[in-house]
């Protein structure tokens, strides 16, 4: 009995491991393959570009070094570009997330706004954050003209859906107690957010919200290339030009490399504070 | 604030709790106001009044119209004198014999647009008959187009007529041009026109029931291949449509997305080792590999791509690179995270049981983020077959490069939409199949343990 135990497990082990090479195996048999249809896809191969991958960004540093003290001037100079994509990401944040706040709170299940709103919300948010936002983006720029707005508006689009998803999953893990304390004396559907709810979920919702503005703003940058204004659209400017704005060229990635990384590591130091504060405030 | 400092700390007297409230209701109101505040600066640094002028929002109309429906061209050139009748006015969709709804006379055309309106397009004039209105006339003498309207009527304000141009568009489903050059009539059908077979081809007139019985036929049409190949290469190759590129555009965003993503995960996973507090082998390793992970997630994916087109031209080899630096910086730290979050004490079992090393990470570590690493992956995966389709729009190719080119044409928007639709089709495809994979794999490894 014992044995056959033993026998049983042993089998159960070895079959479980060949599975997982089996899955190994194949990973890397379609990773070799894949790369192999890629590069027989792509117009430059492999290894020709990597000869000729520091040649590009080693052209612009040269460049940049060649303008010498004018430098700081080009950074100043695109300073408003900058400003403006970051413009698009906040507004775009802001608004994504009001909206956001709104569909996380029709489509939880425990706040009882209006069930049959529950299932519709729920599908709204998935369509808005699987619509990808180039699509919605190159339309409002045919609509409404080069401006920055489009991008603003398909940011915004997307982050709603993505958002909202996220603010319903705090919203669904929330302490139920509180509410029912504050229904017992009476309190009203707002004032039972107001006071139970709202302060559960409020931290949860900013550290979400700074993720997102940093992800947005590297999607408002690739945006401004296909014509939404900012940075992007001076990068696809100076590129377009090739030799001889090189200099352009890299103030404008110094720039967007700067900012993202102060975003990066400022979001990322308050999310910590915020996530510590909150188990420290619970305990 | 009348009750004693010992007493506030066991619970708040209620003049604490409402004077905390007030301070509480004040901050939330200065932020909203710092909102409100910042978005109408945006308002201004926007430009939102002078967009709001200069949208155009017909255009929308218009596309709507368009990306349903297509137009059949009847045109009539003043230097050769001759009319012809084209879907989109194509050369290769040329009718040998007009359809009914355009009546050819001796020295007249007669087109019959629907809904009572009439244009007869004689040798360098035309009649609109238009229903409640009258005839309207146009005719080039010396070289400018004199248009007379029904005696006693206002212009129709659907009407452009100057000396060098008459544009009339009633609806959006008909339009009458004449220039001095030509006479073009437009008449629109709803539908997408020769979706699967070209119009010159024999296949174009088949039923659904006919293409069926076809590919089950012995009897060759073209002695050259056999019938299904001949139906599947007219389809494919379908010149209106471009079925065959457009599923080599879609292939390669696929591509794109799902090499860049299984990349960095299999290059983070390493490195992240190196950069976890518990697994590095020295401070200093472990502050590098961590920098490298902030640098390959600062320098963003639209540098990347950027610094890669240059290397490497057009194609889904620049995207998946792009993806995979980008990823394996955002993945590195995440998994690095992780494993400073596992339980030692699995590592210890493992390691107590005399163990080698690998031994050790292989299953007293890989076990415990396996779940994280698998999800992470997945839900990279998902966000990164967005980020594919607009590194392609950049120039690095597959369906996003396709769209702006199509856009940016704007000559046929049912292509455009047919592109939209497919593109759509295949983000949501991956988030279902990403996202049902991801419930399994976690929900199968926490029912086993």
């Amino acid at each position: 009995m014992k044995d056959s135990l033993l026998n049983q497990t042993v089998e159960i082990e070895k079959r479980r491991r060949l599975y997982s090479l089996a899955i190994v195996v194949i990973s890397a048999a379609l990773l070799v393959a894949g790369y192999k249809q890629a590069n027989a896809m792509n117009s430059g191969h492999f290894l020709d570009g990597l000869k000729k991958f520091f040649e590009y960004p080693g052209e612009i540093v040269r460049e940049a070094f060649q303008s010498g003290s004018e430098f700081p001037l080009l950074l100043y100079k695109f300073l408003p570009a900058l400003i403006e994509t970051l413009n698009i990401a906040a507004v775009a944040t802001l608004l994504g997330g009001l909206f956001a706040m709104i569909f996380a709170f029709l489509g939880a299940n425990n706040l009882s706004v209006w069930p049959p709103l529950v299932p519709i919300s729920r599908r709204m948010m998935d369509i808005m954050r699987a619509f990808p936002e180039l699509i919605l983006a190159l339309f409002l720029i045919f609509v409404l003209g080069t401006s920055p707005v489009p991008a603003m508006i398909a940011v915004a689009f997307h982050t709603a859906g993505a958002l909202g998803k996220q603010f319903s999953e705090v919203n669904e893990n929330i302490d139920l107690n509180a509410i029912e304390g504050l229904q017992s004396c009476g309190a009203s559907w707002f004032q039972r957010m107001k006071f139970a709810v709202l302060p559960q979920v409020l931290p949860n919702y900013l550290s979400y919200f700074m993720l997102r503005f940093e992800i947005n703003v590297r999607a408002s940058a690739i945006l401004g290339f296909v014509g939404a204004g900012g940075i992007g659209a001076e990068l696809r400017r100076t590129i377009g030009w090739g030799q001889g704005a090189g200099d352009e060229t890299a103030a404008l990635f110094l720039l967007l490399i700067f900012t993202i990384f102060i975003i990066d590591q400022s979001s990322s130091y308050f999310r910590t504070k915020l996530i510590v504060a909150e188990s420290g405030g619970n305990t | 604030m009348s009750a004693g400092t010992d007493a506030a700390v066991i619970i708040d007297g209620p003049d604490t709790i409402f004077a905390n409230l007030r301070a509480r209701t004040l901050r939330s109101g200065i932020v909203l106001l710092a909102v409100l505040a910042y978005l109408s600066y945006t308002w201004v640094a926007f430009d939102m009044n002078g967009l709001i002028d200069s949208a155009k929002p017909e255009r929308a109309v218009l596309l709507a119209n368009d990306a349903v429906a297509h137009k059949v061209h009847v045109t009539k050139s003043m230097r050769t004198g001759e009319t012809k009748v084209a879907i989109e006015g194509e050369r290769t969709a040329t009718y040998e014999t007009p359809p009914s709804w355009v009546e050819t006379g001796d020295d007249s055309t007669r087109v019959i647009l629907g809904d009572g309106y009439e244009v007869v397009i004689f040798d360098n004039a035309i009649e609109m008959y238009v229903p409640d209105y009258g005839t309207i006339t146009a005719s080039i003498i010396d070289n400018r187009i004199e248009t007379i309207l029904p005696e006693g009527k206002a212009p129709p304000d659907w009407l452009r007529a100057v000396p060098s141009k008459f544009d009339a568009r009633p609806d959006l489903r008909k339009r009458v041009q004449m220039s001095r050059a030509k006479i073009e009539v437009h008449r629109y059908f709803t539908g997408w026109e020769n979706f699967f077979f070209p119009f010159n081809s024999p296949l174009s007139t088949y039923s659904f029931m006919e293409v069926v019985s076809l590919i089950f036929n012995d009897q060759r049409l073209d002695p050259e291949m056999a019938n299904w190949r001949l139906v599947f290469d007219t389809f494919w190759e379908n010149p209106d449509w471009q079925h065959g590129n457009v599923f080599v555009a879609l292939l390669e965003t696929l591509l794109m997305a799902v090499l860049g993503t299984v990349t960095a995960a299999f290059v983070a996973l390493p490195l992240a080792f190196f950069a976890a507090q518990n697994f590095s082998p020295s401070n200093i390793v472990r502050f590098f590999v961590r920098r490298l992970f902030d640098l390959l997630r600062g320098i963003d994916m639209l540098v990347w791509s950027l610094i890669f087109i240059r290397a490497f031209g057009l194609g889904p080899l620049t995207g998946t690179l792009a993806i995979a630096f980008t990823d394996t910086g955002e993945l590195g730290k995440l998994f690095s995270e992780a494993l400073e979050n596992t339980d030692e004490k699995q590592v210890d079992g493992v390691q107590s049981t005399g163990a080698s090393k690998v031994q050790v990470y292989r299953f007293g570590v890989i076990p415990q983020i396996l779940p994280i690493f698998i999800s992470q992956t997945l839900y990279y995966l998902e966000s990164n077959i967005r980020s594919a389709t607009v590194i392609g729009a950049l120039g690095a190719g597959g369906i996003g490069l396709m769209l702006v080119e199509t856009i940016r044409t704007s000559r046929d928007w049912e292509n455009t939409l047919y592109l939209i639709l497919l593109t759509l089709f295949l983000v949501i495809a991956m988030d279902k199949i990403s996202g049902s994979l991801r419930k399994r794999l976690i929900q199968g490894r926490n029912a086993q343990g």
